[in-house]
């Protein structure tokens, strides 16, 4: 296929690794968090760890939007689509995630709900048209990506003068997640999760240039490259990172850069300014509150807001005693530290958010990588 | 005294009609769907014969029987629809045993409200797959559900065929050492079900490739007769079907990314769905096991049937206590192919 295979060719890939290894100083580490799912998906799905040397290893970070999903959040959003009786349209690899009471949006639905998967914010305004009777929800979830397409769905909304739609914003942003990893004690003062350098998100990059990763460089003394989502852009950036630590140089470096400039995409960034403002703070799956790193709707769109509307409230659920998803998503863990993991905690029911989406870390390793471990 | 004469009976109106409750009631207007409809459609000795069952001789040997319902949605779409699916389906079912499939049965589950003119549709196509695969409809039942209880229009079909003798083809029979084909390219069905559905519609080239593979399988079996697993990778995808087979034998298997023979549609479908091929539906592929050493001469023999013009060996079998199939990625480097989890769900970014 024109344009993909150009990023998926072995041999290119295997000259990549060779170069990495013989790069690679052997008597010293490199451990490099990919921030994003799409990275650690492309890193399973075609085994990448398998051409890596032995002192090098991946981390899995939180940047997967399902992942880092709150219990709270589902519950609330089961609650919009059983309470209010909305219909609640979501993402597709929303509906597995787990909620209160053995519950995900998958099982209410089956309980009667009305529950929509669509593929985009525009097929909820379809909804919405076709069903003036009813109220219908957009469950708004991810990343920086992911916003834009709220936004403009909201601004048509008000143009369309569609009454019975409203958003359950859930939007995060990427910067302050990588902070709060680069802030844990693990990280800053313990030692316990050595980080020596991050790929940077793919497509989150597309919109907020690579600009705002120039302050992690600098205060906290890490190499970012950003990495499109390709296996061979992902095994560049792994290069370019040793090269960087190797050098001792701390700079953000774009390997994406046929995709990601310095300031990002300014039209989409308006955009989402013009509808979305910060949150003091915001829960996430396993790293808990975060500040300043969410988004609500302004209030010069208050009447699209769910949580407006609806009255809803925020209540903090904990995790499953025994799962390990926190520490895995900073980074302190590996999936197979989880006692869980692959035992009552399988991709088919998935007890953490991590064992959800084919992108978490502990789904990708089951689904990928499982094949590595003893019998 | 002269004959009696036969009143006249409107017909059915196939053009402006709808199924309604009385279609199912066992009375007239039963009587007048199943002669005008299906009868007519499917039209055989034994239907013709009016009983509630049919009646055909045995032959010795081994019989086996295998039964499929069909609930897809869309009902027609690029390159087939329910009916000549639910023909194909089970045929296919029954020849992976090797089997000579050798007559039908159909019942369907009807809504209210359906159009009789897609039903004739459908049933036409039934008709025309039965015809062209050789194995004729000799029984069947229709039942009318009231609106809202159904989806158009639900096809059970189960199918009856013997084995020849000396065939001994099973999923258990995969053994360390043998050879894994498949007869042609992997996910045609699924992405051109896809490419309809109503909130995802995208225009694609893609048919499926829905189509009878027992005249394949006879063609196979005259090469190699010791075929030791066939099944046709429908729901799930080959990943499904291998992990099956995986299971059952108590072995290992390990496949070749590059040897998978997929079109660039699907693969770019695939791609911008968030999928992968290997778990997405086929309705006219099979995958068949065979020792090493007559792989060639499997291979040879499916790339001269129209059905496998594009077969491939793609792995091998091997020990694993785990029951793991494993891939070569292109890459260079290795990941599992695991069962399907739930349904394959597009994912976010």
């Amino acid at each position: 296929m024109k344009y993909i295979d150009e990023f998926r060719d072995g041999r290119v890939a295997k000259g990549i690794a060779a170069a990495i290894r013989a790069e690679a100083e052997p008597d010293r580490g490199y451990r490099l968090m990919e921030f994003c799912g799409g990275h650690t998906h492309a890193i399973s799905r075609y085994g990448l760890s398998d051409l890596l040397p032995q002192n090098l290893r991946m981390i899995h970070g939180p940047g997967c939007p399902v992942c880092v999903l709150p219990i709270g959040r589902i519950d609330n959003a089961i609650e919009l689509a059983t309470t209010h009786r909305a219909i609640l349209c979501t993402y597709g690899d929303t509906l597995r995630v787990p909620a209160s009471q053995g519950l995900s949006l998958m099982k209410a639905k089956a309980r009667g709900a009305d529950i929509r998967m669509v593929y985009s914010s525009a097929d909820c305004l379809k909804i919405a048209k076709e069903n003036p009777a009813r109220e219908v929800v957009f469950f708004a979830i991810g990343f920086e990506t992911t916003t834009p397409p709220t936004a403009i769905a909201i601004k048509q909304a008000e143009a369309l003068g569609l009454a019975n739609f409203s958003v359950f914003c859930n939007h995060v942003l990427t910067p302050s997640a990588i902070q709060n990893i680069l802030e844990s004690p693990q990280v800053r003062e313990l030692g316990t999760v050595p980080l020596d350098g991050f790929i940077g998100p793919a497509h989150v990059s597309t919109v907020i240039g690579s600009r705002p990763y120039e302050f992690f460089a600098e205060e906290y003394q890490k190499p970012v490259v950003i990495a499109g989502f390709e296996p061979l852009d992902v095994m560049q950036a792994i290069l370019m990172l040793v090269r960087q630590l190797n050098q001792g140089r701390c700079e953000v470096e774009n390997e994406f850069s046929r995709a990601v400039t310095r300031e990002g995409n300014e039209k989409a960034k308006a955009l989402v300014a013009e509808v979305f403002e910060l949150r003091r703070s915001f829960e996430w799956r396993g790293l808990g509150e975060v500040p300043y790193s969410g988004l609500r709707i302004k209030e010069r769109y208050r009447q699209f807001d769910a949580e407006a509307r609806f009255g809803i409230s925020y209540r903090r659920v904990d995790d499953n005693k025994a799962c390990e998803c926190g520490a895995i998503l900073r980074g302190v863990k590996q999936p197979r530290d989880c006692k869980l993991f692959g035992t009552v905690c399988t991709p088919e029911n998935p007890m953490g958010s991590c064992m959800v989406s084919s992108e978490g870390a502990c789904a990708a390793h089951y689904t990928y990588g499982r094949y590595k471990e003893v019998a | 005294m002269g004959e009696v004469k036969r009143g006249y009976v409107r017909p059915v109106d196939f053009r402006h009609g709808r199924v309604d409750m009385s279609h199912g009631s066992g009375g007239r207007a039963m009587a007048q769907l199943i002669e005008e409809l299906f009868l007519a459609a499917f039209d055989n000795e034994w239907l013709r014969q009016m009983n509630d069952q049919a009646c055909f001789a045995v032959t010795t040997g081994r019989m086996v029987m295998a039964t499929d319902s069909h609930v897809v949605s869309p009902l027609f779409f690029p390159g087939g629809d329910i009916g000549c699916l639910s023909v194909h389906g089970t045929i296919n079912d029954v020849a992976m045993s090797g089997a000579r499939p050798l007559y039908l049965s159909a019942s369907f589950i009807l809504e209210e409200g359906f159009p009789l003119a897609d039903l004739k549709r459908i049933v036409q196509s039934m008709a025309d797959a039965a015809m062209g695969a050789g194995v004729p409809v000799i029984t069947g039942d229709t039942k009318v559900v009231e609106s809202g209880k159904g989806d158009g229009v639900f096809i059970t079909t189960t199918g009856v065929g013997v084995v020849p003798d000396g065939i001994e083809i099973s999923g258990d029979r995969a053994q360390p050492g043998d050879a894994i084909l498949v007869s042609g390219n992997l996910g045609d069905h699924g992405v051109a079900i896809m490419s309809q559905r109503e909130n995802l519609s995208f225009a694609t080239a893609v048919q499926s490739d829905t189509a009878a593979l027992h005249g394949l399988v006879a063609h196979m079996l005259a090469a190699v007769t010791d075929i030791h697993c066939l099944r046709d990778p429908t729901r799930g995808g080959l990943a499904t079907t291998l992990n099956e087979i995986a299971r059952q034998s108590g072995v290992g298997m390990r496949l070749r990314e590059a040897a998978l023979p997929v079109r660039p549609e699907v693969e770019a479908a695939c791609e911008f769905l968030g999928l992968d091929p290997l778990y997405v539906a086929n309705e006219g592929k099979l995958v068949a096991i065979c020792p090493r050493e007559q792989a060639q001469a499997l291979l040879a023999a499916m790339r001269a049937h129209p059905l496998g013009m594009n077969a491939a060996v793609i792995g091998e079998v091997v020990e694993d206590p785990r029951h793991f199939v494993q891939m070569e990625t292109r890459f260079g480097g290795n990941r599992m192919v695991d069962w399907l989890s739930g349904e394959q769900l597009p994912r976010i970014c």
